[in-house]
């Protein structure tokens, strides 16, 4: 079945369809992550992007039991060079065509992806439409230009969790899978913009019995929790518009309670600290990002995912830059002076990526251990 | 941590010869270090007995000493140049060894040098494999089940608990050098005492067997702040059981998800941490069970590897540079990323957006006694890599830059049963027998049950002998865009499409430029195009956009080498490597097309431009299709471009240097006959036989003994000596199949003849003489394998005179612009024209380090239109000063093939030795290649019975050198005629007690065997291999018996002298 991809400035990448018919339109990012496309696809941070794999064979460990972030696919399309013959790995339980079929997803694979990414190296992160199956190529430039970009979309939102739960499963390890946590030490308040799991996990493993929450929950409800931490998520979309997360936040950092943020949740720590964030020209999308931290001077190879950045220049007074990227220099990783706060934009969970930045989760423990104790 | 100031000057040990196991990539790494700290003020000294390296050209350091790499040789160096560290990581395990040898003598702390780039524990600790297996369990890694012996007792006790098969790993080995895989006891008791021999530490590894476990290579670099970073991830095509330099492999890792993956990388870092490897790259070697992903720590080594030379071509990190340059302080984030033009720093992961394969190349044709099964230690002498965007495309690719007559997958077998054994138990040609069991039916379940190749992989092959399938479907007028698209798009040359579909390679490519169907080219840029890059680091692929951009520039095209072999090697690389750099200097842009990861041609910086593509007909008309170049140089890279010449000048490719047709007049054996006839030159006499009659008929018309050898054949491919007609008759029935597109061509081999190797430079007017070199080795042993003196040590200045002008009558006779190398016999004052190869020849690294002058250089400006004049070339230098060039070989690791010398090459490599005397540069000629000549004890000698007069002096030398002497009974009664008293002993054939237990129990200390027809041979082939297994010198020519005396004769303590200093007398 042909298939095509269209992007908003025209150019236009003919291939063949690995998922169902169809088309569909959002934001076109690569991420240069050689292995993970399971971890990827089951982001929620991806949700309205179309993304694309720059390394060529996509599907080579089919799909397995164990390796989603959440509960389905949430990018909105798929554009890979290759689509191997068979997949082959001992975990493998589905091949990824099945998969993407039967999460009606719309995928593309045979075209030049180098090129693409080029493209949008050169051009920026842009709308573009994948059409699968009967097309006409002029609508599907049509629909590539009516998506309307992720500026100023509110996601978090739109990916939430409805209601409350409580998380309680640990990290995977080969052999024996995810852990099953049972005894918890402490007491988080996970806001949900778009939650991995592995960040879950990534808690629970260390002693945390942790309660999601929707974006929107108030802060006071939260406070009714009585939580000895507080968890931001990742998520989708411009943390802008996010008024609501922002407000509550800032209730939050009042209270003097210990503050974790990661990606979406670390621009919203910013913005709640009235730092400002911006779109980037194509933002960052891999598992090789090496991250100084600016105390120590080490450096972290890192798994990176968004396209909004908190601005460095803007940072009040009370925040200060704790990482940088060796990439682009862009900040990393903040933290409130004046209160036990602090967040990265990368990706400390990993999955997929390096695990080396876990230290951040032991360093979130430390500040609720330090909080108990007064 | 910034670079270190208490250090100034630094020594850097090389990797000495070739040798399987431990190739040009050292020369890469050695290069690439040298370059990295001098480039940061440090004073560089090197050593390293390798004159054919870039590494030993006189401006890569301060102080260049082409020296056997012995600590007590280093130890001279140290202290005559007073270095403050040592930097023993790039030099392969020779350098490391050295190192510690250093160390355990007490030379470091005499001389207050500093070990930088790896520690004494860590090496310990690394290479030591209980230390090593001790450290694993301390970081919660696990090992393959194991126990270690000193003893073959100790080692039938433990391996009780093991079972069969097991793996025997000798410790501080290399290349898995005395190792294998025992499958009953026998085997294993013959594993264990090679193994213990081997190692010099008298300790095995004895292993539980993994075979048909999936291996894995990670490539890991720290720094001192312990930033780590994996520079790349290897997954090998073959499973456990298989050497991974004998192993197909493919960067990335194909078959791991994100999570296995992500503990294999953790684990490498735990690893490097644990060993303690301070800063530098290592390698880890994991294993992973494919039913339930276990996995297990294979190994690893504590300095750059092949495997980190493979890891720097697939991904342009350059290991080496970065590993140097943290080995003096640096650390990862202060270090630039140069590809992408320093946009980014070091600390980061590459990326890559394509799959790179490895094959490796064997030489078994040389060495037929050899078993040629694939174990555990390694066989193969060269490799070839390639790129492409997907699996296929770059295995193809592969498998047509290997140069085995292979243009794809094709057809080895239709007999499923030895289909079947090719499967089970792995041979050099494995590959090929898996695409013959899917013609053959045999289903992709059937071959992995064989052959526990990963079913990702099989299925690959499997689809492409589907799409082989239909393209036999498809005409030239039956093909449309897209089909040949997509067949092109898998890899698939014009030249096995051709032969699927019927017909010429010229129609297939005819077809495909008819529509307008090129390869469009790719980079390697280490972060998949998230970043720009202007490094012109290219690879074919057929896809929709092309990368290459290339300039209006005037450029030259340097043609490479391909992948190394016997008898084509590192000396061509570095012909390459001294061309680009000659041209870029001169104004050109330069670019390189290569395949050969291990070599420094194929560094990205070494040229303007580099296209890592297969050396063949396709891939380069493609290249000069897309540059347009203003010349194409194929005289450097040895046979490999050389056989392109004719096929690119009928495409009107701008050949420079020396013309195409020429180069075919030097090669073809009429047109040059009739060249020395004209130029009233001698040739032994010669006749070329179309039939076996005619052979024979010939034969008696020019006298026996004869040279006979298949015409067109390159390294002395079934070359051989035959003395009366019988041996002839055995030799046209046996070796070689003649008919009248095949001659055999039959010289009169010349007696007692020397040998002399010309090299010498033409611009087409002048010609100058680069360098005359007397053959140790009489006449009919290769001369790539005899060892040779520069100046001649005993050849007179009249034939010498005489040499030079019969020299520069054929090179003007040739049109020779460039280089040319010519081949003389010598009998008495009779001088014969045995060869003339207009093109770089193995010599000319080591006459331009003997001369001091860069004989590729400035022949690659002559063929740019530079005069000699121009570049200060006008006349031969003669050095005040000895050069002896000596053959390494790879006979150790071949049990059962006979040492013995003869008209086919068979050495991997070379080391030159440097002295004021013949003498001196001799003996350190042989300490270099390993051969220690002994200061006394008992010395036998066999010899033929034409030699018991020549033998005299040399018995005569060795009495008065202190040496009792043992002799089989006719040599024994030729000597005690002289006067000398003499020990006779039984040959094998005479029963026992004879000479081969005398050197079982190291009774003998060296040895004098000469031998010849087929019979003799044979005979006398246990003393050979018992010498070598029992590390005995031996010598199986006079003349080089004589050297050796001459050599031992040298009373002096070794002196060394660095090339720099050399040069510098004889300029």
């Amino acid at each position: 079945m042909p298939a095509i991809l269209v992007l908003a400035d025209g150019t236009k990448f003919r291939g063949y369809s690995i998922g169902i018919e169809g088309n569909v339109s959002g934001e076109v990012v690569f991420n240069t992550a050689m292995t993970g496309y399971q971890e990827i696809l089951t982001d929620p941070s991806y949700t309205e992007q179309l993304v694309t794999l720059t390394y060529p064979h996509i599907g080579n460990t089919g799909i397995n039991s164990e390796d989603s972030e959440s509960h389905k696919i949430f990018a909105k399309g798929l554009i890979i060079r290759d689509l191997p013959i068979i997949e082959s790995n001992f975990r493998s339980t589905l091949s990824l065509a099945n998969f993407l079929v039967s999460e009606k997803i719309i995928a593309i694979a045979g075209i030049d992806t180098r090129q693409l990414t080029k493209h949008i190296r050169t051009y920026g992160a842009q709308p573009g439409c994948i059409a699968a199956g009967i097309f006409d190529e002029k609508d599907i430039a049509q629909n590539a230009n009516k998506f309307p970009g992720l500026s100023g979309m509110d996601l978090a939102k739109v990916v939430s969790t409805d209601k409350e739960y409580l998380f309680s499963e640990g990290e995977w390890a080969l052999g024996s899978g995810y852990e099953d946590i049972k005894k918890t030490s402490y007491n988080v308040v996970a806001y949900d913009y778009g939650v991995k799991k592995n960040i879950l996990r990534m808690l629970a493993s260390r002693g945390c019995r942790v309660n999601v929450v929707p974006a929107n929950m108030p802060a006071n409800k939260v406070l009714a929790l009585n939580p000895d931490g507080i968890f931001l998520s990742n998520g989708p979309g411009d943390p802008e518009p996010c008024d609501y997360a922002i407000k509550n936040i800032q209730t939050l950092i009042n209270e003097k309670l210990p503050i974790f943020g990661i990606c979406l949740g670390h621009q919203l720590l910013g913005l709640a600290s009235h730092a400002k964030t911006h779109k980037m020209k194509f933002g960052h999308h891999g598992a090789n990002h090496p991250v100084q931290d600016l105390e120590t001077g080490k450096v972290f190879i890192t798994s990176q995912n968004h396209g909004f950045a908190v601005d460095e220049k803007t940072l009040p007074d009370n925040l200060k830059a704790t990482h940088r990227s060796l990439f682009d220099g862009s900040l990393q990783g903040i933290s409130r002076i004046d209160s036990p706060a602090f967040s990265f934009q990368g990706h400390p969970e990993a999955s997929p990526g390096p695990t080396e930045m876990s230290y951040l989760f032991d360093k979130f423990i430390n500040m609720m251990i330090k909080a108990k104790k007064k | 941590m910034a670079k270190r100031k208490d250090i100034k000057s630094i020594l850097i040990i090389g990797a000495g010869p070739i040798i399987i196991g431990q190739a040009c990539e050292f020369d890469y790494s050695g290069a690439q270090a040298c370059k990295a700290l001098k480039e940061e003020g440090y004073r560089v000294i090197l050593v390293n007995s390798n004159p054919a390296t870039i590494m030993t050209d006189p401006e890569l350091a301060d102080a260049t000493y082409i020296e056997p790499i012995q600590w007590q040789v280093v130890s001279r160096i140290i202290e005559k140049e007073n270095p403050d560290a040592i930097l023993p990581t790039m030099g392969g395990q020779t350098a490391l060894n050295c190192a510690l040898d250093l160390d355990k003598h007490g030379v470091l702390k005499k001389f207050n040098v500093e070990l930088i780039g790896a520690s004494k524990e860590s090496i310990d600790k690394a290479e030591d494999r209980q230390k090593f297996k001790e450290a694993m369990e301390r970081i919660g890694l696990a090992s393959a089940r194991s126990v270690i012996a000193h003893s073959i007792e100790e080692a039938i006790q433990v391996q009780d608990g093991i079972g069969y098969p097991s793996i025997i790993r000798p410790s501080f080995t290399m290349g898995g050098s005395g190792g294998g895989i025992a499958y009953n006891k026998e085997e294993f008791l013959a594993i264990c005492e090679r193994g213990l021999d081997a190692s010099p530490t008298n300790e095995l590894l004895i292993e539980e067997s993994l075979l048909g476990w999936k291996e894995y290579e990670m490539e890991v670099v720290r720094d001192s702040k312990d930033n780590c970073i994996i520079i790349c991830s290897i997954e090998n095509l073959d499973p456990m059981g298989v050497h991974t330099g004998d192993s197909i492999t493919v960067a990335p890792a194909q078959t791991l998800t994100d999570k296995e993956y992500q503990i294999m990388r953790t684990a490498s870092i735990d690893v490097l941490r644990e060993i303690g490897v301070n800063t530098g790259g290592s390698n880890v070697q994991f294993s992973i069970n494919p039913e339930d992903g276990r996995m297990v720590v294979i190994e690893m080594n504590p300095r750059v590897s092949r495997s980190s030379a493979l890891a720097s071509k697939a991904t342009g990190f350059p290991i080496a540079k970065i590993a140097a340059k943290l080995a003096v302080g640096f650390t990862l984030d202060e270090l630039k990323n140069d590809i992408t033009g320093g946009q980014t720093p070091a600390s980061f992961e590459p990326t890559i957006d394509y799959v790179v394969t490895k094959i490796p190349r064997f030489a078994f044709e040389k060495f037929p006694q050899a078993d040629s099964r694939l174990t555990t230690q390694m066989k193969s002498v060269g490799e070839v890599m390639s790129i492409g965007r997907t699996f296929q495309e770059s295995f193809q690719k592969a498998l047509r830059g290997l140069e085995t007559d292979a243009d794809g997958l094709v057809e080895y077998s239709n007999n499923i049963d030895e289909i079947i054994k090719e499967l089970r138990e792995p041979g050099p040609n494995r590959i090929w027998f898996v695409g013959d069991a899917f013609r053959s039916g045999l289903s992709i379940n059937d071959v992995f049950k064989h052959s526990k190749i990963d079913p990702w992989f099989l299925y690959q092959i499997n689809d492409l002998i589907l799409t082989e399938q239909e393209i036999k479907n498809f005409s030239i007028s039956s093909l449309n865009a897209e089909h040949i698209f997509n067949i092109k798009r898998k890899g698939f040359s014009d030249s096995r499409i051709a032969h699927l579909m019927g017909c010429m390679e010229e129609e297939v490519r005819n077809y495909r430029h008819s529509i307008n169907l090129h390869p469009v080219y790719k980079r390697v840029d280490t972060c998949a195009a998230e970043f720009e890059t202007k490094t012109a680091y290219l690879y074919s692929t057929y896809e929709e956009t092309c990368e290459s951009n290339p300039s209006n520039n005037k450029k030259v095209i340097i043609i490479g080498g391909g992948p190394n072999r016997i008898g084509q090697g590192i000396e061509f690389d570095y012909c390459c490597v001294h061309a680009s750099l000659a041209l870029r200097e001169s104004g050109f842009e330069t670019i390189m097309i290569n395949c050969n990861p291990e070599t420094v041609s194929t560094d990205y910086d070494i040229s303007n431009r580099l296209y890592f593509d297969p050396v063949t007909l396709e891939d380069v008309l493609e290249i000069v299709h897309k540059e347009k170049p203003w010349g194409v140089i194929v005289q450097y890279g040895g046979q490999t471009p050389l056989k392109l010449a004719k096929g690119l000048a009928e495409h009107n490719v701008p050949i420079i240097g020396t013309l195409p047709d020429d180069i075919d007049a030097a090669e073809d054996r009429e047109r040059f006959q009739k060249i020395l006839v004209d130029l009233n030159l001698r040739q032994p006499p010669n006749k070329t036989a179309r039939t076996p009659e005619e052979a024979i008929m010939h034969a008696e018309d020019i006298g026996y003994p004869l040279v006979v050898r298949p015409s067109y054949v390159l390294g002395g491919r079934a070359m051989e000596i035959v003395h009366e007609q019988s041996d002839l008759e055995r030799y046209m029935r046996e070796a070689v199949k003649v008919s009248n597109d095949s001659p055999v061509l039959l010289d009169r081999f010349l007696n007692d003849a020397l040998e002399i190797d010309v090299d010498a430079i033409s611009d087409g007017v002048d010609i100058v003489i680069g360098g005359i070199m007397e053959h140790i080795e009489q006449a009919g042993v290769h001369s790539g394998d005899s060892a040779c003196s520069l100046p001649p040590y005993s050849l007179s200045k009249e034939v010498q005179k005489e040499i030079i002008i019969q020299t520069k009558k054929m090179a003007k006779a040739l049109n020779v612009i460039g280089l040319m190398n010519v081949q003389f016999a010598v009998q008495g004052k009779n001088i014969f024209v045995l060869e003339v190869n207009p093109r770089a020849s193995r010599t000319v690294p080591f006459v331009s380090k003997a001369i001091g002058r860069p004989l590729a250089k400035i022949a690659a400006n002559c063929m740019a239109g530079k005069t000699l004049a121009q570049q200060n070339m006008v006349k031969e230098i003669t050095p005040p000063f000895f050069s002896v060039k000596e053959a390494v070989f790879p006979f150790i690791k071949f049990p059962g093939v006979d040492p013995i010398l003869g008209p086919e090459m068979k050495s991997t490599g070379e080391v030159m030795g440097v002295g004021k005397t013949f003498a001196e540069a001799f003996i350190k000629s042989q300490l270099g290649s390993s051969v220690i000549l002994p200061k006394g004890g008992k010395a036998f000698l066999s010899v033929r019975k034409e030699d018991h007069l020549k033998v005299l002096d040399i018995a005569v030398s060795l009495k008065n050198l202190g040496f009792k002497l043992v002799a089989t009974k006719g040599t024994a009664k030729a000597i005690k005629n002289h006067g000398l008293k003499v020990e006779a002993v039984n040959k094998v054939a005479e029963g026992r007690p004879h000479v081969v237990d005398m050197i079982k129990n190291d009774e003998i200390d060296f040895i004098v065997n000469i031998t010849e027809d087929k019979r003799a041979i044979a005979d006398s082939y246990e003393i050979r291999r018992n010498a070598l297994q029992n590390k005995v010198t031996y010598y199986t020519t006079i003349a080089g018996a004589r050297a050796a005396c001459v050599g031992m004769n040298y009373g002096e303590e070794l002196d060394v002298a660095s090339l720099q200093s050399l040069h510098k007398i004889s300029s």
